[in-house]
């Protein structure tokens, strides 16, 4: 449809550009399918993004050397990640409380960190590293999520510890009495997504080459509807890597088509909204529709449908 | 201290713990920030209370069904501007008139979500993580990213804030406080007393139970989205007459805000316990902390996100941790009230 309505929209660099631009949300999304095929969430992401990109413009302003900066941001990710693992995985508090409230003070810590300010200034080879193509026309950040589509696939689909993900999301007591470790999976899921968004708030600082206390803010909406829409469930359990891979294309290629055709950000947003729940509610319609034609026992067609709460 | 335990449900336990969290908080700023303990604070506090409690009252509705529902924010931003528009436009509109638009729009949007998680199975997340950034949209295309300004409102708008109804010596109680609070009383006896109140723990507790019991439970689910969304669309008005100004971004944020109270008051976040009361004293203590750091010299005002994450980890940590421990013995000292009553009566009728 937007190639249709935009003249020039296939070209490879508008295809480039419009990747360019959430590529740190592509590379989340990729690690909170794991999150969320293992039956639990991860609101924090975007707070853990916003954490690193933070820690590492304070400490490369206090004369920290930027390597080590990078390597104490990563760091910081794991430690919030583990975190979240911990009340997950070991107390067994539910992921979704434990990482809004992650998300809130992981965001705290870094407002601490700059208050209102907002730091730049960083060495010439981390701007031009975000901000210049590295190969032919592919800037660093576009090559590394291609690494991370292929190692994130083989992790999920081909692996034992990716089929260990599956069955701790679909059901924990027969992964449990299987002998899965399922504290270990969990723990290694939620620090892997913290690694990793601190790894994207990382490539984020470079491309924007300044961050302030609300860098990322908000991108949990994105990422979490990038996975969703790619068919994983959010009960955990199902879902495939290949669908999380499409969802992002189709997303982005959406926000900019829309953007191209002058489109606002926020209308952008209502229609990614909008398609989020109709790719689920859809196929619901169309299994109830087909339901229907037994009208003889509607009592009991309607007591066959699943209870509409979340389990 | 069994005595105690037979009389204090686990859910009052915690209440009490938040009262006395709340006075503790209170006790500390007081002995850190001058002139704390004053009408001011009083006012500060309750005042910033009125719309987060009423969508907290909301929130819990929908959280005690093992739903959530993540559009409020918006929900209130989206009433707050049409209110203020339609107000603007037609300064004659009678007050309630405005209040009773700002809850039908609201329920209107409340029943949008109600009906794709009740009706169309939609987990409740995705839906109203959709509705969401959906609402938020329609206020902006609504508006065209003008604004309500204050001095487009008519005067009884702005002066409705500082109406009070009566004063406690210094402390003058405002009539959108009471409001707040009647709303929060109402839902209480709502949940205790009504055969929905009931019901809405017993599909939150066991949906399989529920479903097999024969409870309308695609109904019940709808009509919780729908009071949530109608109770947003007051705090949405509530919200319209305290800040005046309103902007696209208005409400943004107030989900969490709203999901935090909600948590922190001893909601279980996966439905079947809690209480408004509970919701509302959860609201209270984080306003207080948000209001108290505010002013508290000695620390950086932007340490208030920080502590609000912790605050939220420490509340669900101590719900499982601490009351299902306290719920245990509890039950166990009721079966034994219970045996010992049992035997007292077996042994009357031999004497």
């Amino acid at each position: 449809m937007t190639t249709l309505a935009v003249p020039g929209y296939l070209n490879p660099q508008n295809q480039i550009n419009l990747l360019e631009l959430s590529v740190e949300k592509a590379i989340v999304a990729l690690v909170l399918a794991f999150v969320i095929v293992s039956g639990e969430i991860d609101l924090s992401i975007a707070s853990v993004m916003g954490l690193a990109a933070v820690l590492l413009a304070w400490l490369g302003q206090r004369g920290a050397p930027f390597e080590v900066a990078i390597v104490a941001a990563l760091l910081a990710g794991a430690l919030c990640g583990l975190f979240n693992g911990y009340w997950v995985a070991i107390v067994g508090l539910p992921s979704l409380a434990v990482t809004l409230a992650g998300l809130i003070a992981y965001r705290g810590v870094a407002l601490l960190l700059v208050e209102d300010r907002s730091i730049g200034g960083f060495p010439e080879w981390f701007n031009r590293l975000g901000q210049q193509p590295l190969v032919g026309p592919f800037p660093l950040a576009l090559l590394i999520l291609a690494a991370f589509l292929v190692i994130a696939t083989v992790l999920l689909q081909f692996s034992g510890f990716g089929r260990y993900v599956y069955v701790v999301g679909s059901n924990r007591e027969v992964a449990r009495f299987s002998g899965v470790r399922v504290t270990r999976v969990k723990l290694a899921v939620f620090a892997m997504s913290g690694v990793v968004s601190a790894f994207a708030g990382v490539l984020l600082a470079a491309r924007l080459g300044a961050v302030r206390g609300s860098t990322a803010e908000g991108f949990e909406l994105d990422i979490v509807t990038m996975v969703l829409l790619g068919g994983v469930s959010i009960f955990g359990g199902s879902g495939s890597m290949a669908g999380v891979i499409l969802s992002i294309l189709v997303i982005l290629n959406l926000r900019n088509g829309l953007a191209l055709a002058n489109a606002t950000g926020n209308t952008q947003a209502g229609v990614i909204g909008a398609l989020l729940i109709l790719s689920v509610l859809v196929p619901n319609l169309v299994a109830a529709a087909r339901s229907r034609p037994r009208r003889g026992r509607p009592a009991a067609a309607a007591a066959g449908q699943s209870p509409p709460v979340a389990e | 201290m069994t005595g105690l335990f037979r009389r204090v449900r686990p859910e009052q336990v915690r209440e009490l713990t938040l009262v006395f969290i709340l006075v503790a908080v209170a006790a500390f700023f007081s002995t850190q920030i001058p002139n704390y303990l004053s009408a001011r604070t009083f006012t500060d506090i309750s005042t910033g209370l009125e719309v987060i409690a009423v969508v907290a009252v909301g929130e819990t509705l929908v959280v005690l069904t093992r739903n959530i529902d993540l559009s409020v924010g918006s929900v209130v931003g989206l009433v707050a501007y049409f209110v203020g528009t339609l107000l603007a436009n037609n300064p004659g509109l009678p007050a309630p008139f405005a209040i009773a638009i700002a809850i039908v729009i609201g329920g209107a949007l409340g029943a949008i979500n109600g009906a794709i998680v009740a009706f169309g199975r939609v987990p409740a997340v995705v839906a109203t993580l959709g509705t969401l950034a959906i609402y938020r949209v329609a206020l902006v295309e609504l508006s065209g990213a003008k604004t309500v300004t204050t001095d487009s409102l008519p005067k009884w708008l702005l002066d409705l804030p500082r109406v009070s109804l009566f004063s406690l010596g210094d402390l003058d109680v405002r009539a959108l406080v009471v409001l707040a609070a009647l709303v929060v009383v109402v839902f209480q006896l709502v949940l205790q007393y009504l055969p929905y109140g009931r019901r809405l723990f017993a599909i939150g507790s066991n949906p399989e139970a529920a479903r097999v019991a024969g409870l309308p439970i695609q109904r019940d689910v709808f009509v919780a989205f729908l009071l949530s969304g109608a109770l947003a669309g007051l705090a949405g008005f509530l919200f319209l007459v305290r800040f005046g100004n309103i902007t696209v971004v208005a409400g943004q944020g107030l989900e969490l805000q709203a999901v935090a109270a909600v948590v922190v008051g001893g909601v279980n976040i996966f439905g079947g316990s809690g209480s408004m009361v509970g919701a509302f004293l959860g609201a209270a203590l984080i306003n207080l902390l948000q209001q108290s750091l505010l002013r508290w010299p000695a620390v950086s005002a932007f340490l208030q996100d920080a502590l609000l994450g912790v605050l939220i980890l420490l509340a669900v940590a101590s719900d499982k941790v601490i009351l299902e421990r306290l719920r245990t013995r509890w039950v166990r000292a009721r079966r034994r009230d219970d045996e010992r009553a049992a035997a007292a009566e077996q042994a009357v009728p031999g004497a």
